[in-house]
């Protein structure tokens, strides 16, 4: 049996997203879930079990295979005055909604000029690691992070799975949240009594002074895991947790930066112009003359993802990569 | 029911508003006042003029890019939509929009949108709130036949019928997705039939009577308030001008023009007034001279209108503190 703080409660990144939605839509009748799956089966990854019974089918509504309707409908009813949550199961089906989304909610305020804002939040599951292979094992967040008028935030923990979904409803503009699927399952601890946290800054999950490991979702904890690692071989790396993709927190950045004048981002997606160049290019901008050493990506290779295990394991940033690269700038 | 003469007068004017509105339009791209894609509506007026009689006040209109007309028959001030046009501030999107983007909260009218298909989906979403908060709203949600083509036209067709939503589905079948006639893009060219297939009740109108169309959207918004779903209207009509003004033309036949402007609602319906007594000379003339003083006072609003400052550039990319 774990002893827990009075303080603090265990809970698993899965309950927090659930317990999340079932406070907003028991505080606000405007609040509504749909997508595919999240009623009778309860989600594809159980996120949403036992809410039907809850909430009813009029608010826990089950869709077609459908993305680009049901995200449509989601905008026109944030537009008609709901908060609705739409779930995405995938970011991979995200693409079939792709229109709605860039095209639709994030045009709209200023198409209307300023008339039009649109509401709504859109959670979707991200990510590879789990052996399903090419067509599920996206990590898009970088797209989505190119475009204005949408919010791209990615909770990497209990707390954030917890309390981000609030501040996302009470946004008045497009917000999208991506959950890591090899997250779901992460246990920790939920400070009592919390309350909803910020969307827009970064945050220092370890305190460091020789390196600066740079990650957000699910790629987090293998920065952590890396930076217990570096510890035992004598290098203090910070891990900075970017937490929002858009706006991205570059101040946070810059500070860390400008303490440990080293830095390794940690992407699990494609190097290529992806979410990693874009803060490679903010420290170039703003610390080139800050940084001691070149900086370095370790980043999903630059293939489709397998689908047999060791060759996945070796597509994606592993533990041992983010050691080395740290490794190598700071001359150990 | 024979409408009466007040009426009948209302609808023609309606329809001469967004004709000369228009052709104004297409005078102040050629001098360059009006940039960008311009698509005229003129031949498919009795459309929008008609299906806007059955909307009240609070009810939703999303539309297409060629718009002008539903915004006008909607209500949207005249001068607004070509300040809009102008790219001024004073314009009903402040100018961030242009021709294709015409909104205005007042009239809850969802644009101009420019993407095929694209609103389908978002009146959708508009009737799903009004059901959900138990309003007695209609979302009518305008498109063309090219749209018929797209996914998510049928994604959203599916969605409202399987919901039971209070969306009036127009199709405006003017023949040409730009410039590809409907026997070259469809299998089945009854389009109706498409709609009829996800159980959703879908008429055919001739979107050239003005009459026509004003009576089966009164009939569809009847029945959609009473709870009946969505329902679907395919109303046959036809594009007097190219696409848009870059367009030579090349994929219809002058004659077949020649035959639809036989049809023109603003030639045919105050031939049928005429005939009927309702309608004379001094009285054709004086809707014309009311309609282009109307014109002229947008084309002055517009004129009259400023350039938003350049520092203004990043303003609605996200809402500011304190909107609601």
């Amino acid at each position: 049996m774990t002893t827990v703080k009075p303080d603090l409660r265990i809970l698993t990144y899965r309950e927090s997203v659930r317990e999340a939605m079932r406070q907003a839509m028991q505080e606000d009748e405007r609040v509504f879930l749909m997508g595919e799956d999240v009623g009778r089966y309860g989600g594809c990854y159980g996120v949403s079990k036992g809410m039907l019974e809850e909430f009813g089918p009029e608010r826990v509504r089950d869709t077609p295979l459908s993305e680009a309707a049901f995200v449509g409908a989601g905008i026109g009813a944030a537009l008609g005055g709901m908060r609705p949550i739409v779930e995405v199961m995938t970011v991979n089906f995200s693409l079939l909604a792709l229109d709605q989304i860039v095209n639709t909610a994030a045009l709209y305020l200023h198409m209307s000029g300023g008339q039009f804002n649109v509401p709504v939040v859109i959670r979707m599951a991200t990510g590879a690691g789990r052996q399903v292979a090419a067509q599920h094992s996206h990590s898009l967040e970088g797209w989505y992070a190119h475009i204005p008028g949408i919010k791209v935030v990615t909770p990497a923990t209990i707390e954030d799975a917890r309390w981000m979904l609030p501040t996302a409803l009470a946004d008045p503009d497009p917000v999208i949240i991506f959950e890591h699927a090899g997250l779901y399952n992460t246990e920790g601890e939920l400070p009592e009594p919390g309350g909803p946290v910020d969307i827009s800054t970064a945050r220092t999950r370890r305190v460091g002074s020789d390196v600066t490991l740079i990650s957000y979702g699910g790629s987090l904890f293998k920065a952590m895991t890396a930076a217990d690692d570096l510890a035992t071989k004598g290098v203090s790396a910070e891990v900075l947790d970017l937490r929002v993709l858009r706006p991205l927190d570059v101040d946070a950045i810059i500070k860390s930066i400008t303490a440990t004048h080293r830095a390794v981002v940690i992407d699990e997606g494609w190097k290529s112009v992806g979410m990693s160049a874009e803060i490679v290019a903010c420290i170039a901008e703003r610390a080139l003359w800050e940084l001691d050493a070149p900086v370095r990506r370790v980043c999903t290779a630059e293939v489709p993802i397998p689908y047999a295990q060791h060759m996945e394991r070796a597509a994606l940033p592993q533990v041992p990569d983010i050691v080395a690269a740290a490794l190598e700038i700071v001359g150990r | 029911m024979t409408p009466d003469r007040d009426h009948l007068m209302h609808l023609l004017k309606e329809m001469l508003r967004i004709r000369l509105f228009e052709e104004r339009c297409a005078q102040l791209y050629q001098v360059e006042k009006i940039r960008g894609f311009l698509h005229l509506y003129i031949g498919e007026e009795a459309v929008a003029v008609g299906v806007m009689q059955s909307l009240v006040s609070g009810d939703a209109v999303v539309a297409t890019y060629r718009e002008h007309g539903h915004a006008l028959a909607r209500g949207v001030n005249a001068g607004m939509i070509m300040a809009e046009m102008f790219g001024k501030m004073e314009g009903c999107s402040r100018g961030r929009g242009g021709s294709m983007h015409l909104f205005d909260k007042s009239t809850r009218f969802y644009g101009g949108n420019a993407i095929v298909g694209g609103g389908l989906p978002l009146a959708v979403g508009l009737a799903l709130a009004d059901q959900m908060q138990h309003r007695p709203q209609v979302t009518a949600v305008f498109f063309g036949e090219g749209a018929a083509a797209e996914g998510e036209f049928h994604e959203a067709l599916n969605l409202a019928a399987l919901w039971n939503l209070p969306v009036l589905f127009c199709c405006e079948n003017n023949l040409y997705a730009m410039g590809t006639a409907l026997e070259r893009s469809e299998s089945q060219l009854e389009i109706t039939l498409k709609a009829a297939s996800y159980q959703m009740p879908a008429w055919a109108v001739d979107g050239m009577d003005v009459l026509a169309v004003e009576e089966a959207t009164r009939l569809a918004v009847e029945a959609i308030r009473a709870g009946g779903g969505p329902h679907f209207l395919e109303l046959r009509t036809y594009r007097f001008r190219a696409h848009s003004m870059f367009d030579p033309e090349l994929y219809r036949d002058k004659a077949e023009v020649e035959m639809w402007k036989e049809r023109d609602p603003l030639l045919t319906l105050p031939m049928r007034l005429r005939a009927e007594g309702l309608l004379s000379d001094e009285d054709w003339d004086a809707m014309n001279r009311e309609v282009l003083s109307e014109v002229e006072e947008a084309v002055a609003f517009a004129e009259a209108g400023t350039w938003e400052p350049i520092e203004e550039l990043t303003r609605f990319v996200y809402s500011e503190l304190g909107a609601p």
